[in-house]
């Protein structure tokens, strides 16, 4: 592989080596001074959920509960990492398997599984927890998290001289999606405006079955180079420099000084989605690999070294993962379907005369049926 | 045009005819498209290794490698320009847009470029791309993946657009698109693609010789005669248009069905034909009807056919709104039921 490839590790910041070893960096250290033992538990914490849920959403889409289900699995930290930076008015748009930010952002994680199941296309407010909806469509809302940075600026939220009311917008999207011009128009964007935007791509080798090696001879950290836009490349499986790195780039993006590209090389455990077939395109030898990385694991040795990872706390958060994967379960069997005329709800903010007349027009349909056999 | 068929397929003497799905008909077609011509490539996301989403290409990047079956960048917009460019060089690229709701992207270059370079350099340059979208619903998808686009594509001159309803159709017409000079918009409904029917594959040659190719790739089919209503389907529909003429027969109600293949031209001949004949349509499309190929089918049997109708055309499709979540598509799309009702509504108005 090429040494300055998108598959290189050249420039990666480590503060966690994959063994769970404490590692200092000139630069990102101290944007994870804040992490003492107990936030570093929490981390752990978040990214146990977020695996238990993922699981048990998986397990529920191969019982038949669920159409399709994405998983997240492996990429954990560079989600919750990033995730657990945000605060205040800062906005976070993610992709499609952002389930990670999803948690940090406080949204029920079941809710998640509306769109899986068929029931709605986007399953929380995004204005409550700061968390657009998914974006199916590959880049195209990296445009969206753009124009919301430039105006969160023009609404003078940015630079204000008081960092804690300075906010910035948060973008994730993977390295298949760096190919799209959706993509490049956002960077160039961003970097006119001086967008106070982060975009947050997480690279895990794979746009379903091509490698990152078909969407770039260069690392993807250099796309934002190319417009201006400093750039930094992070372990992505070390949820404290994940963590750091953002943390950095977001005081950056609050600040006014513009916007920020971060590369978190990661690596997607599972299939593309539950539809996939991974077998056809990558080895055993590459999966196991990157297993011996994983995320949690890493932390659970540091913490262990540290001696800061209790057998109690790690029974509670055993039982917290159990019941929210109860929990899980319970809600997606629970949901019916709502009423077929429902589906006509909210295709326009105002009533539009065509929809009004098929909504009517159905409901006579419908009720034919019922006449026909009382 | 039926009539030479039948005696190519009686003049065979070793058997050409197999079983198999539309994905593997579309699968030969290909095969048998690139051995034919070496100018030949195929164009999309993950149609390499793992055979595309649907497996369609499986096999052939294997067999006929990286140059021949790219695994392309991430960007529709991308692939259809390069496409176009490298037709300026005599390549023949057949591409695969992934799901229906992932083609805007390149609409711009299919639209202002694709669909206009022809004309606008007087006939001096052509492109016979063929792009390939696997369209229409009802497979439990979710979002921008159960879509039917196509009214924007056939309101675009310059482009012809076809969908093919069987295995047969779907191995001979990939492969007379893929012959054809002009860009070729080739709808393939999903939801048919693991239906198995008949496929002769010894009919195409002489499809690809005749004379008039490219017009034979413009004819509706017959897809049932009939005497009372005409309805007319494209795609995945046919299959529901031939199920309510099952179910119409047994309630004394003659149905014709027409599998128009082509959407862009539109064979008016044989629609018009037949409305004169029965007095009555009923088109079935997954679109939305608002503004469809519906609409443009009504609107030509009423210019053509007015004093033979008894009764006006009716048109059974999508709602005007999002193809919704997909617990609801099967209410969104057009039911049995609602093709029957509307069979009812012709006959008794």
């Amino acid at each position: 592989m090429d040494a300055h490839g998108p598959l290189s590790s050249e420039g990666l910041v480590q503060l966690l080596t994959h063994t769970g070893e404490r590692v200092e960096h000139d630069t990102y250290s101290a944007y994870a001074a804040d992490l003492t033992p107990e936030r570093l538990r929490q981390l752990w914490r978040d990214m146990t959920l977020v695996r238990a849920f993922d699981m048990e959403a998986t397990s529920l889409q191969r019982q038949g509960e669920l159409g399709l289900w994405v998983q997240s699995w492996g990429q954990e930290a560079a989600q919750v990492g990033s995730g657990r930076v945000l605060r205040g008015e800062d906005f976070a748009f993610p992709s499609y398997r952002e389930h990670g930010v999803a948690f940090t952002r406080g949204v029920d994680m079941p809710d998640i599984l509306k769109i899986f199941r068929g029931l709605q296309h986007g399953a929380w407010v995004p204005a409550e927890h700061h968390f657009h909806l998914y974006t199916m469509v590959i880049g195209a809302h990296t445009l969206h998290a753009t124009g919301y940075a430039m105006a969160l600026d023009r609404d003078g939220l940015t630079g204000t001289g008081d960092p804690e009311r300075d906010a910035a917008t948060i973008c994730y999207f993977g390295d298949g999606a760096t190919s799209q011009g959706d993509v490049a128009e956002s960077l160039t964007f961003a970097a006119v405006h001086n967008a106070p935007i982060v975009y947050f791509c997480q690279n895990n080798q794979f746009a379903i079955s091509e490698s990152v090696t078909r969407q770039s001879r260069v690392a993807l950290a250099d796309r934002g180079k190319g417009v201006g836009i400093p750039s930094v490349r992070v372990d992505g499986n070390d949820v404290i420099a994940c963590y750091a790195v953002t943390q950095w780039a977001m005081q950056h993006a609050r600040s006014g000084a513009g916007p920020v590209f971060v590369e978190a090389f990661t690596y997607r455990m599972g299939a593309h989605t539950t539809s996939d077939d991974p077998t056809r395109y990558r080895s055993k030898a590459d999966e196991e690999f990157w297993a011996e990385r994983d995320p949690i694991d890493r932390l659970t040795a540091h913490l262990n070294a540290i001696d800061e990872l209790p057998q109690d706390f790690q029974t509670d958060v055993a039982a917290e993962a159990k019941e929210l994967a109860k929990r899980t379960r319970t809600a997606v069997k629970s949901w019916v379907r709502p009423h077929v005329l429902e589906m006509f709800d909210h295709a326009y903010a105002e009533p539009h005369a065509t929809v009004e007349t098929e909504r009517a027009w159905l409901e006579r349909f419908e009720r034919s049926f019922a006449d026909a056999e009382a | 045009m039926t009539d030479t068929l039948d005696k190519a397929a009686t003049d065979t003497e070793v058997s050409t005819v197999t079983t198999m799905t539309m994905a593997s008909a579309l699968n030969a077609g290909l095969r048998a498209a690139m051995e034919r011509d070496p100018k030949v490539l195929l164009m999309g996301e993950d149609i390499g290794a793992l055979g595309g989403v649907f497996r369609v290409t499986d096999g052939l990047h294997k067999d006929f490698g990286g140059d021949r079956v790219m695994d392309t960048p991430l960007a529709e917009s991308g692939i259809v320009g390069t496409a176009i460019g490298m037709a300026m060089r005599d390549y023949r690229s057949v591409i695969e847009i992934q799901f229906d709701g992932f083609i805007f992207p390149a609409y711009n270059q299919i639209t202002t470029q694709l669909a206009k370079m022809h004309y606008r350099s007087g006939g001096r340059i052509t492109l016979p791309l063929v792009i390939r979208v696997p369209f229409a619903g009802g497979i439990g998808a979710v979002e921008h993946h159960s879509e039917s686009p196509e009214a924007l594509f056939t309101h675009t001159a310059g482009l012809r657009c076809i969908s093919p309803a069987s295995p047969q159709d779907a191995y001979d017409m990939i492969q007379q698109a893929i012959a054809c000079p002009d860009p070729v918009m080739f709808f393939e409904p999903k939801a048919r693609y693991w239906d198995k029917g008949e496929v002769d594959t010894s009919l195409v040659e002489q499809k690809l010789s005749s004379a008039d190719a490219t017009a034979a790739l413009g004819r509706a089919r017959v897809a049932r005669a009939g005497e009372d209503v005409t309805l007319i389907a494209y795609g995945p529909t046919v299959r529901t248009a031939l199920l309510a003429a099952d179910v119409a027969e047994s309630e004394g109600t003659s149905i014709e069905v027409i599998d128009l293949r082509s959407l862009s031209p539109l064979d008016s001949a044989t629609v018009v034909r037949s409305a004169k004949k029965t007095g009555r349509a009923v088109i079935v499309h997954e679109a939305p009807t608002t503004y469809g190929v519906g609409a443009e089918l009504s609107a030509r049997i009423t210019e053509e056919a007015f004093f033979h109708m008894e009764a006006p055309v009716m048109r059974v499709g999508g709602f005007h709104l999002p193809y919704p979540a997909s617990k609801f598509e099967h209410d969104y799309l057009p039911s049995l039921d609602r093709v029957l009702d509307a069979v009812d509504r012709v006959m008794t108005h």
